[in-house]
């Protein structure tokens, strides 16, 4: 396992409000190279929307968020896939009317390391593998299971070579087994060294794959640490269960 | 290239090969059926090369042929500038208007667009004319050449084929990928670094370059021109119905909507003078309702139902 | 001499004069656009159908009251009166059997908007069609043409009124909405169709109810237009444009934006005419609209849609 290294992304704070609603409040934080970081808190603390900020979905409405020196907020979510950004979504959306194939290949034409034609494929073909699809290839997009369908989005982002991987709670909606799975997938690619951003619910996730943590709460950063810290601190179990 | 495209390209090579016969074999009037038909089958390919992947209905045909029209009769008349000149010249203007328009509408929702586009011919014949009473001194504009029937049918025929032949490169290419993922999810296309405004806005580009092409080229036919005759907003309904009525989902679709729809509608003109926009309004209705994939969907249907 | 004295300070009282001109017959203008514009909002703001035949349903509410005054003079107003409950149904007609065929087939809402575009569109063609056929000419009468006083400027008597019953008319649909059960129900699927279907709403009866009273609104305003503008069988199509310009323009869904964006139209279109050319009130909406798609697509009081 890589060791943490630089800064590769900051997030300044960073804030959105929604007409009269502040979703995000000032957030700031930093992720660093080789890092899995888990952007955690109860339902409505604003993760999603954190993320969405980071990818282009939306244009925050104060703050801001570098990659490599290079500011990201602010620009479209095209732009901001070129820079080297990946991402999955909450609702799986892989795309119905092309090839399994090609949904990977779609990650990798236009993004941060594009390929295309016979190498796209290949390689496409090589990720299909790695993430289990293997014996899925030839299948109509439309046969496959809901874990299935996350593991081809999230080949998909690969296929891209991403600086930063961001998964939306790539983990919800899974049985216990189907997400045994998922965890392992995202701990080799850990191994790999990539960088992700995880949102997640899920605890046992958090606990074995995140190296840090920081924690939300009504838009507002309320912890940062260690998984083991952050789950321990009465201030976070306060804004999971409330005060009892 | 894989043997199948080895395969189309002969046979559309074939079909041109083809019709270039049409006006060594046939007379005044079915010639200038065949004329029409082709022109209509130009503008209809021309049209889907950009309306099939987008699922944007484009009304803005009759601004891009009228551009083509006029700016060809005023060269000539006006400046005494060659039919040739005129025909380099006047699609080009009329890609910056679809670049202007592109810019402007395809960044949103498609409602926009039709919109824009609806009233865009009608808008820019009045501005034309203003334009052209008030600075230019309202005169004839004639278009006067030596080119027959026959010459006019080719150049449209080759127009028809050229624009095909950029269709079907363009969905092998990067950017056909790219319309086909953002015709499943515009916002996952986003994601993956694809400029969606950007590549409608090119596909828009090219459509307007041949339209106005085209109009260029038909100008000829009509010796004089008039904003209110060239800038026609009926041209973009008709356009529109050849096209979903073969269908919009294969590059061909146009081919096969225009010709009974062309017969039908010349027919239409000469009995029934007055009930051509009736018989406009029926076929959207009968389009919409009865075969909403046009004769593509239907002959796909067919094909699916002889494999399962 | 003379011309020295008097000159400029004449010519500063003739600018007046046709400012003031300009502004009211702008206003009286935009009154009765604003309720052409709100017809089609309750059928594309409610319905969700973008009713390309809203200008045809205005041109038949202009061409009964042409009909009924130069055969029977009757008063357009009283024609208003009885075409209003006749739109109101053959609209009702139109949603129930054209139209809700399209919307229970659409998948997504982009695909009813497709559908619908071009539904509508062979309904106006076939309605031009079928009005041609019964009277293919312009048609224009005589109808309270005297001249007005108001505000020191001079109008025709029949602008005015068409003006003031537009705003009755528009006043009673804006407090229909705001204030009763069935008109909030309305507004309730204007905003969020899904939400209102969970509340127990019943939309599909609801979305049918908007449509008939946009149809009728529309040819209401009909009827009080033909008052004072010539108009033929195929001028509808120019109404439909200006129409959707200006719902897109207040905001979809928004009656108070409809009724601004239509009074803003209503001035900026008669002073490009007035003192520009008559011929180039296209020219001047398209530039508004362009403004609009630039700067604020969602329109004055619309939601930005993320």
């Amino acid at each position: 396992m890589t060791k943490p290294g630089r800064t590769l992304l900051k997030v300044q704070g960073l804030t959105k409000r929604f007409g009269g609603l502040v979703a995000v409040n000032n957030m700031t934080f930093d992720v660093h190279e080789h890092e899995v970081l888990g952007l955690i808190g109860p339902n409505g603390s604003g993760k999603t929307t954190t993320m969405n900020m980071i990818s282009g979905a939306f244009q925050p409405s104060g703050g801001s968020i570098t990659m490599n020196g290079q500011r990201l907020s602010g620009l479209a979510a095209h732009q901001v896939a070129r820079l080297g950004v990946g991402r999955t979504f909450q609702l799986v959306r892989i795309l119905p009317g092309l090839s399994l194939i090609d949904n990977v290949v779609a990650g990798a034409a236009f993004g941060y390391r594009k390929r295309w034609g016979a190498e796209a494929e290949s390689f496409a073909r090589g990720l299909l593998q790695r993430i289990g699809l293997g014996d899925h290839m030839h299948l109509p997009v439309g046969s496959l299971t809901y874990i299935d369908q996350k593991r081809l989005e999230l080949a998909r982002a690969l296929a891209g070579e991403p600086e930063v991987l961001l998964l939306d709670e790539w983990l919800a909606g899974l049985n216990p087994t189907e997400l045994q799975e998922g965890i392992d997938l995202i701990a080799e690619l850990r191994r790999e060294g990539r960088t992700i951003i995880l949102v997640e619910h899920v605890m046992d996730a958090i606990r074995s794959l995140c190296d840090r943590c920081v924690v939300m709460n009504s838009g507002a950063k309320i912890a940062e640490g260690t998984p083991r810290d952050v789950l321990s601190d009465p201030e976070v179990i306060r804004a999971y269960l409330g005060d009892a | 290239m894989t043997g199948n495209g080895w395969k189309e390209i002969g046979f559309g090579a074939g079909l041109v090969v083809l019709a270039a016969f049409v006006p060594l074999v046939s007379d005044g009037y079915w010639l200038s059926i065949a004329v029409t038909a082709m022109m209509y089958i130009a503008l209809a390919t021309a049209w889907t090369l950009f309306s099939g992947p987008t699922h944007y209905v484009s009304l803005a045909t009759g601004a891009f042929f009228g551009i083509g029209g006029y700016l060809v009769a005023t060269g000539m008349s006006d400046f005494d500038i060659s039919f040739w000149v005129m025909a380099a010249v006047a699609p080009l203007v009329s890609v910056v208007l679809a670049a202007l328009v592109g810019a402007a509408t395809l960044r949103l929702s498609g409602i926009y667009f039709v919109i824009f586009t609806l009233g865009l011919a009608e808008m820019i014949r009045g501005l034309v004319s203003w334009v052209q009473n008030n600075f230019l001194g309202s005169r004839g504009l004639y278009v006067l050449t030596d080119l027959t029937e026959a010459h006019i049918y080719w150049m449209l025929l080759a127009i028809a084929a050229v624009v095909y032949l950029i269709g079907w490169l363009i969905e092998r290419s990067r950017l056909g990928f790219a319309m086909k993922i953002i015709g499943n999810d515009e916002g996952v296309a986003k994601h993956l670094g694809i400029n969606t405004a950007a590549a409608k806005v090119a596909l828009f580009m090219i459509t307007g370059y041949f339209t106005a092409l085209v109009g260029v080229v038909i100008a000829p036919r009509y010796s004089y021109i008039e904003p209110n005759l060239v800038f026609s907003p009926e041209l973009s309904f008709l356009v529109v119905i050849m096209a979903l009525l073969g269908g919009t989902q294969r590059l061909w679709g146009p081919i096969v909507g225009v010709i009974p729809f062309t017969l039908i509608w010349e027919t239409i003109s000469v009995s029934f003078p007055n009930a051509t926009t009736l018989y406009l309004g029926l076929s959207f209705l009968l389009i919409v309702y009865f075969i909403p994939n046009g004769f593509v969907g239907l002959v796909e249907k067919l094909v699916k139902r002889r494999q399962g | 001499m003379s011309s020295g004295l008097h000159g400029p300070g004449l010519s500063l009282l003739s600018n007046k004069l046709i400012e003031m001109d300009i502004l009211v017959s702008g206003l009286l203008l935009g009154g009765t656009y604003a309720l052409v514009a709100m017809g089609l909002n309750l059928q594309y703001g409610v319905a969700r159908i973008m009713n390309l035949a809203s200008g045809e349903m205005l041109v038949l509410g202009a061409l009964a009251a042409f009909w009924l005054f130069t055969t029977a003079q009757l008063s357009p107003v009283l024609t208003m009166i009885m075409v209003a409950p006749l739109a109101f149904i053959g609209n009702w007609l139109i949603y129930q059997l054209l139209l809700r065929p399209l919307v229970r087939r659409a998948k997504n809402q982009g695909q009813l908007e497709v559908d619908s575009i071009l539904a509508t569109f062979g309904m106006s063609f076939a309605l031009v069609g079928i009005m041609v056929a019964i009277h293919g000419e312009y048609f224009t009468y005589s109808y309270l043409a005297n001249p007005f006083e108001i505000l020191g400027t001079t109008v025709a008597l029949n602008r005015f009124v068409a003006f003031v019953v537009a705003l009755i008319i528009g006043a009673a649909l804006v407090l229909w909405l705001n204030f009763t059960r069935p008109g909030t129900a309305v507004r309730a699927v204007s905003v969020n169709t899904e939400a209102a279907r969970l509340v127990g709403i019943n939309v599909p009866r609801m979305s049918a109810l908007s449509f008939a009273l946009g149809g009728a609104v529309t040819a209401a305003g009909g009827t009080l237009i033909s008052t004072f503008i010539t108009l033929d069988a195929s001028v509808g199509v120019i109404f439909t444009m200006k129409a959707l310009i200006i719902v897109i323009m207040g905001g979809v869904g928004d009656m108070r934006g409809s009724i601004i964006a239509a009074v803003l139209l209503g001035l900026v279109e008669t002073a490009v005419a007035t003192l520009i050319d008559p011929g180039l009130t296209l020219v001047s909406a398209y530039l508004i609209f362009l403004g609009i798609l630039l700067f604020r697509p969602q329109g004055l009081f619309g939601k930005r849609t993320t």
